[in-house]
């Protein structure tokens, strides 16, 4: 999902660099608020601890693998801010190192992986396991947190491109959004298995405490909420394009609003067509509804093999003990 | 310690290695925006920008072989995003285009990943005043990185002499388990840097 250098215009690149710099700089600032002086070298290593374990493969078919990209593992070990300040800088290292991601897509890669993946999918986490409780409930929510942390890093992705002009969104959309559902499901896998294996030995390293924010304050999620919700205006708005509301009028305040390419493909489903809402953007939110309600279900079955049932009703101190 | 995966050519000694990490970093970023503003009517400007990062290739003594690898390494991806642009009608021209200045930005990176050591880079973002738990956590990502992928080698290179399947399922197992197994390592490590730290007068 690193973009490459010369897919993005240069509005693209400015706008995705300003709203990167802005949620980078709330999770350094966080950061700093939250983390005592003897957990910061704790950051630096646990990105490197990133790197390398983007290093090991898991074989899919065919002799392809694929590896973790570990943004809601960091989120879900480490917190929200901190989690965003370790994804940024192994994407920083992977461009001026070797060359995985543009120097002009800089910015529009960290925020659609270090920001929006991994404030978006930590947030998807922490509500999760706040309604499912106990090791198995955190392993349910960082597994479909996963999912949707590289689903929609991916759909900003595709937003930036096809407001580039590089591709039309009706291609770009499907293409990003459907090779992510499937490696979503590779990373949620992983992402469940790493922290089994974490609560097998180190149990401690899961409770919230051991987390550098055990608590956001209503300032930073505003913060975060505000970078999210430009970002999805700004570049998920073709989606929502036929809605009447304001997502398209900003688009076209900011000039996106010309940008958007004509119909390539036609809707999957005619049928579908209701008077005022465009089709094919209902069966694309209806495809996207159950495909995220199915991998709900396979999260649960994910986690409900990794944590059997007789460790549910312990209490939360004794999860995962011997 | 295995650390020719990354830059292995960045320790050379050659005028262009000699330059400062500043100049070459404008020079990168300018180079790239530079081939960014070439209108699509005018690919002859692209072949200046090749034949100027040719020159720059040659003075640095980077072994050729490795500078076009790691380009074609990392070209699936251009390829990937620029693939789409041939469903589009008309997409050739734009798909030889994206090709073309894609593979230029490219090369330029490598060019700059593979001539300028990391901490150089580091002290230029520090002398621009980016914020310090940004460049503290760049540098620490910078130095365990080695020691970890060697790490995790090392795990590596255990399971597979005592694991003698190869069934999907279990080399997952395995394989997140290297990873769990790696970070609770990770987070002890931080804890001995702190000590480490502290006992060098760090703050």
């Amino acid at each position: 999902m690193h973009i490459p250098d010369g897919f993005l215009d240069a509005r693209t690149a400015v706008a995705t660099g300003a709203l990167a710099a802005a949620g980078l700089g709330i999770a350094l600032r966080q950061a700093r608020v939250h983390l005592p002086p003897r957990r910061v070298p704790l950051l630096g290593v646990t990105a490197a601890f990133v790197f390398a374990a983007q290093m090991v493969n898991f074989p899919v078919a065919g002799g392809t693998s694929g590896h973790l990209i570990g943004a809601v593992l960091a989120a879900a070990l480490l917190g929200p801010s901190a989690a965003v300040v370790v994804v940024s800088s192994v994407l920083i290292v992977q461009c001026l190192m070797f060359a995985d991601g543009g120097l002009s897509a800089l910015g529009a890669n960290i925020l659609n992986m270090g920001v929006l993946g991994t404030v978006g999918g930590w947030a998807i986490y922490h509500g999760v396991s706040r309604v499912v409780r106990g090791l198995f409930g955190r392993v349910l929510a960082a597994t479909f947190a996963a999912w949707c942390s590289t689903v929609l890093a991916s759909i900003a992705c595709a937003g930036e491109l096809a407001v580039s002009g590089t591709v039309a969104w009706r291609l770009v959309l499907p293409a990003m959004a459907g090779v992510h559902a499937l490696i979503g499901l590779g990373e949620g896998v992983i992402t469940a298995l790493v922290l089994a294996g974490i609560a097998r030995t180190r149990p401690e390293l899961l409770e919230p405490d051991a987390a550098i924010e055990p608590r956001t304050s209503v300032a930073a999620v505003a913060a975060y909420g505000a970078v999210i919700a430009m970002t999805l205006a700004l570049f998920a708005s073709p989606l929502a394009s036929r809605w009447p509301d304001g997502l398209d009028r900003t688009a076209e305040a900011l000039g996106f609003g010309e940008k958007a390419a004509p119909p390539v493909l036609n809707a999957p489903i005619p049928g579908y067509e209701m008077p005022g809402i465009g089709g094919d953007a209902l069966a694309t939110a209806l495809a996207g509804g159950t495909g995220t309600l199915v991998v709900l279900a396979l999260s649960w079955l994910v986690a409900r093999v990794l944590v059997p049932r007789a460790r549910v009703d312990d209490p939360p101190g004794a999860v995962g003990e011997p | 310690m295995r650390r020719d995966f990354l830059d292995p050519y960045s320790r050379l000694d050659s005028p262009i290695h000699r330059l400062g990490a500043g100049t070459k970093l404008g020079t990168a970023l300018g180079l790239v925006v530079l081939v960014l503003v070439v209108p699509t009517s005018r690919p002859v400007a692209l072949a200046a920008v090749a034949a100027a990062l040719v020159a720059i290739a040659v003075c640095s003594r980077v072994p050729w072989r490795f500078l076009a690898g790691r380009v074609l390494m990392l070209e699936p991806l251009v390829l990937g995003v620029a693939g789409l642009a041939l469903l589009q009608p008309g997409g050739w021209r734009l798909f030889l285009f994206l090709l073309a200045r894609s593979t230029l930005c490219l090369g330029t990176m490598v060019l700059l990943s593979n001539t300028t050591p990391f901490e150089d880079l580091l002290r230029v973002m520090k002398a621009a005043h980016m914020p310090a738990l940004l460049v503290t956590t760049l540098s620490l990502l910078y130095r365990y990185l080695f020691v970890l992928v060697d790490e995790a080698g090392r795990m590596k290179r255990a399971r597979a002499s005592r694991t003698f399947t190869r069934r999907r399922a279990w080399a997952w197992h395995t394989g997140a388990s290297v990873v769990s197994q790696l970070f609770i390592r990770s987070s002890e490590r931080a804890e001995r840097i702190h000590a480490a730290m502290c006992a060098r007068g760090w703050r």
